[in-house]
């Protein structure tokens, strides 16, 4: 008699979630025809709360820049200063930025991804290997992309077969991932001889620097996969309610490993545009990217806990990170102060996220399903 | 009618039988959230010693009632009295410490923390920082007695407890509080039959002691049997207050709270119900500890009903049905052809659609729009080459929320803004896109209204008569009986009486249904 479950005995009306949404629907229902949730229709996929909030990140950046025009007018006052700075903060963002991509869908898929940074190190390190280089350059992107997109599926096998927790299943694979790529490397820094693939950070077309067009094109192909396809419906579905996905006849198992592949795939991309920019690679690189990808995810609007974000925002999130770090920099101020400010930015971030979508309760009521 | 007519006394004869002071007095209590007046002038009046029953459909009040009552909310307008001083619970805590105990129908324990801990949560017993366990089991034992459970161990994990012994947990801790008013927001809805006349005597047990019990259900022949007064809300107004909750009848309460007579409203049968081929054959299905050797038939066009209690397995049979538990033995046949275990996927594939037990956290993207929950089952057919045809789900959705009636209409609305009946629908028009043959309905219309309840039973004889087998779960036994056209009763994970629906009463039913757990009741 005591066999099933006692989340499954709870009667469907009870989560005291939203006790007066509960209420009010009850009531709204009779008269309650009007008032959509959105005009923006064409942008749904973000929902009319990601837009107000992509709105709100971009006013976070105009604020910066308003701060660092009264820091430093004698450089804001020159137009030409101000867009060369602005490509040079994109291009600062377009490592990460590719690799919060990846981190958006994992995430909202109810997943993180820790181990993101040591994909990216793997992967440049193996691509910059003399056995590689040979290949030329099309055999360097290749693997690198081969090398993420592996260790994605392994840990989205780990993950969603293996059933273990993504915090630790990444987490062991950042671990594994920068041994086996100090190993590779032999701790020395390779250096990459490939004209080809050092030429991407440093070509410019139309006065934009490749790797900015790289992030675009990134951005681009995540907003629509996340937006307009089957998968970014799954993402959302996986990672609102993965019991309900699954009772409506998704395969939750085979989302989520594709889920971690296609952030392998980001740190693949990524590797090669790092390589790009150092013309080197060694099993440090990278290092910390996943704080900094994930923050990004957190600041532009995504639950951790999974079901709903943006890809606007994450990129909006990164690109904030990267005016901070730029302005500190005009500035001649510490990386420690920079730091600091980041940590209280995300603090914010959180803190308002909560305080918008109640997404504490929604947090607690997730590790429920999940721990049952 | 308004609510201060209600209370003068035209609104039912006042009940002199109680002789306890009044503790709780309410008077024109307003709340409005925004865009909405959940409270709009409710009036109650709670005796000492009594059980006052609160009744009305979902989104009358109650819930936004007790959460003014326990310090979750604060009133806008109108007083709260409680013995005999005007009160503004500033928080929960100060309503358990002026004596007011909730117990959720969630109920809120630790489940980690074992009786004596969770009885005493927040206010344990202490010296010099450390806590007196010993002081405390010995206290728990002695609410655990009061309560009639003495046999409850107080250093048990609260986790090891079936869902009544968590409910005696709540009442324990409600009792370390030294509670007068205890408000019970639909104990009965966990427990099953036998459990539910545990339940009553604990409650006789406390108000005997001059205890104050509110107690909340949708269950007019509980509250027959335990309320001594009720007060009827409809759209955060009292409609009736202080009403003889044994002699007033039915179709009067009912009528309060809706204005309709009846509480179950069948579609008629059809004159001969036209049955297809088989559709679903289920052959020796078994789960160790769950249920054991059920076989049965769905023919196309027919609604199958199961009966049985919480617990009884019938949950987890639909479950293994649709592949989303696998089956030890046995076997689940669509149409003649076998189905992967543990496949839901399959299942869909085959024709089945399901709608779970709990909407939301087994169905339903809450923050997502209607149409893509309406959707979710179906969005990859109107999909090109991977990319989703958003106006096309709209259309289809706008067709079935225009078809079961739902509303809000507007197809765009996050689900989470409905009511328990609007999201069923939503997760039952899922299934009526594509081409679902068989539906398997487990406990459809919990949580849902009187009138929501009658469209979907509507809906559910449409589907049928379109050729759709239908596999339904209820613990109702009328709703069962008034849908079904064979009934299957399962006790203890076994099919123990398979007949037409016409040839079986609910004391029939329920009399299967119960017998095994009465004698497991007595060796417990």
């Amino acid at each position: 008699m005591t066999d099933s479950p006692p989340t499954t005995k709870l009667p469907a009306q009870s989560p005291p979630v939203d006790p007066a949404e509960t209420e009010a629907a009850g009531h709204a229902t009779p008269t309650a025809t009007a008032g959509p949730s959105g005009g923006l229709s064409w942008w749904h996929g973000d929902g009319g709360e990601g837009a107000k909030r992509n709105l709100a990140l971009i006013g976070v950046l105009l604020a910066l820049f308003v701060i660092g025009a009264a820091t430093r007018w004698d450089l804001y006052a020159n137009p030409d200063w101000v867009w060369a700075n602005m490509l040079s903060i994109l291009k600062l963002a377009s490592v990460v930025g590719v690799v919060t991509v990846g981190m958006t869908f994992v995430i909202i898929g109810g997943g993180i991804d820790l181990s993101v940074g040591a994909i990216v190190a793997l992967a440049g390190v193996w691509c910059t290997t003399v056995a590689t280089q040979s290949f030329g350059a099309g055999g360097m992107i290749f693997t690198a992309i081969i090398v993420g997109v592996a260790v994605g599926l392994v840990n989205g096998t780990l993950i969603a077969y293996g059933r273990l927790v993504p915090f630790i299943a990444t987490l062991a694979m950042l671990v594994a991932a920068r041994g086996l790529a100090a190993e590779i490397s032999q701790k020395q820094t390779q250096i990459s001889q490939n004209s080809t693939i050092n030429g991407i950070a440093s070509t410019d077309l139309l006065g934009i620097p490749l790797l900015v067009y790289i992030l675009a094109a990134v951005v681009a192909a995540g907003w629509v996969l996340l937006n307009r396809t089957t998968f970014g419906r799954r993402t959302v579905a996986v990672g609102g309610n993965p019991e309900a996905a699954r009772l409506a006849g998704i395969n939750v198992k085979l989302h989520t490993l594709l889920l971690y592949a296609l952030s392998g795939l980001c740190c693949g991309i990524a590797a090669i545009m790092l390589t790009a920019q150092a013309t080197s690679a060694q099993a440090a690189m990278a290092n910390l990217y996943e704080l900094d990808a994930i923050a990004a995810v957190i600041i532009g609007g995504t639950l951790l806990s999974g079901g709903r974000g943006t890809i606007v925002g994450s990129l909006l999130g990164v690109i904030i990170f990267a005016t901070i770090t730029n302005l500190f920099a005009i500035n001649g101020l510490s990386t420690e102060a920079q730091n600091m400010v980041k940590g209280g930015i995300i603090v914010a971030a959180v803190l308002i996220q909560q305080i918008q979508f109640g997404s504490l309760s929604q947090f607690f009521r997730r590790n429920r399903l999940t721990t049952s | 009618m308004t609510g201060h007519d209600a209370v003068s006394g035209t609104g039912g004869t006042p009940v002199e039988t109680t002789t306890g002071e009044v503790v709780l007095r309410l008077t024109d209590v307003v709340k409005t959230f925004p865009g909405v007046r959940a409270l709009d002038g409710v009036q109650l009046e709670v005796r000492a010693g009594e059980v006052h029953c609160l009744l009305g459909q979902n989104g009358a009040g109650k819930s936004t009632l007790i959460k003014v009552l326990a310090g979750v909310h604060r009133p806008d307008s109108g007083h709260v009295e409680w013995l005999g001083e005007r009160v503004a619970f500033a928080n929960p805590q100060a309503a358990m410490r002026a004596g007011i105990a909730t117990i959720y129908q969630e109920l809120d324990l630790v489940a980690d923390l074992s009786v004596a801990e969770n009885a005493f949560l927040g206010h344990e017993p202490r010296r010099f920082g450390f806590i007196r366990r010993g002081h405390m089991a010995g206290r728990t034992r002695q609410i655990l007695d009061r309560l009639g459970h003495a046999e409850m161990p107080p250093n048990r994990m609260v986790r090891a407890l079936p869902a009544a012994g968590k409910q005696v947990v709540s009442m324990a801790r409600a009792l370390s509080h030294e509670a007068r008013l205890i408000i019970m927001d639909e104990p009965s809805a966990v427990l099953a039959h036998d459990e539910v006349e545990n339940l009553f005597r604990i409650i006789r047990e406390l108000t005997a002691q001059g205890i104050a019990v509110i107690y909340i259900s949708h269950r007019l022949e509980e509250i027959r049997e335990i309320g001594d007064r009720v007060t009827v809300l409809k759209d955060g107004r009292t409609t009736a207050a202080n009403l003889p909750a044994r002699e007033t009848p039915t179709s009067d309460l009912v009528s309060r709270m809706t204005g309709r007579d009846i509480e179950y409203v069948f579609p008629d049968r059809p004159a001969e119900t036209v049955v297809g081929d088989e559709l679903l054959q289920v052959d020796g299905l078994t789960r160790t500890g769950e249920f054991a050797d059920v076989s049965l038939t769905v023919r196309a066009g027919e609604i199958v009903g199961i009966a049985g209690l919480v617990g009884s397995g019938r949950s987890e049979l639909l479950e293994t049905i649709y592949g989303a538990r696998a089956a030890e033995t046995g076997s689940v046949r669509m149409a003649g052809r076998a189905l992967r275990p543990g496949s839901v996927g399959a299942a869909v594939k085959a024709g089945m659609g399901m709608a779970p037990e709990e909407r939301k956290s087994q169905a339903l993207l809450l923050g997502e729009p209607i149409y893509r929950n309406v959707t979710l089952a179906t969005f990859a057919r109107y999909a090109r080459f991977g990319f989703t045809n958003m106006g096309r789900e709209r259309a289809e959705a706008d067709r079935i929320a225009e078809s079961l009636e739902m509303r809000p209409r507007d197809v765009r609305r996050a689900v989470r803004t409905l009511s328990g009946g609007n999201q069923q629908k939503v997760v039952v028009g899922r299934w009526l896109l594509g081409d679902t043959k068989l539906l398997l309905l487990d406990e459809p219309t919990r949580g849902v209204d009187v009138g929501a309840r009658a469209e979907l039973y509507q809906v559910i004889r449409q589907l049928a008569a379109q050729g759709v087998g239908v596999l339904l779960v209820s613990s109702e036994v009328p709703e069962v009986l008034g849908l079904a056209d064979r009934v299957l009763v399962m006790r203890e994970g076994r099919v123990v009486r398979t007949a037409p629906a016409d040839e079986l009463d609910e004391p029939t039913v329920l009399d299967l249904v119960i017998a095994g757990s009465l004698m497991e009741g007595a060796a417990a």
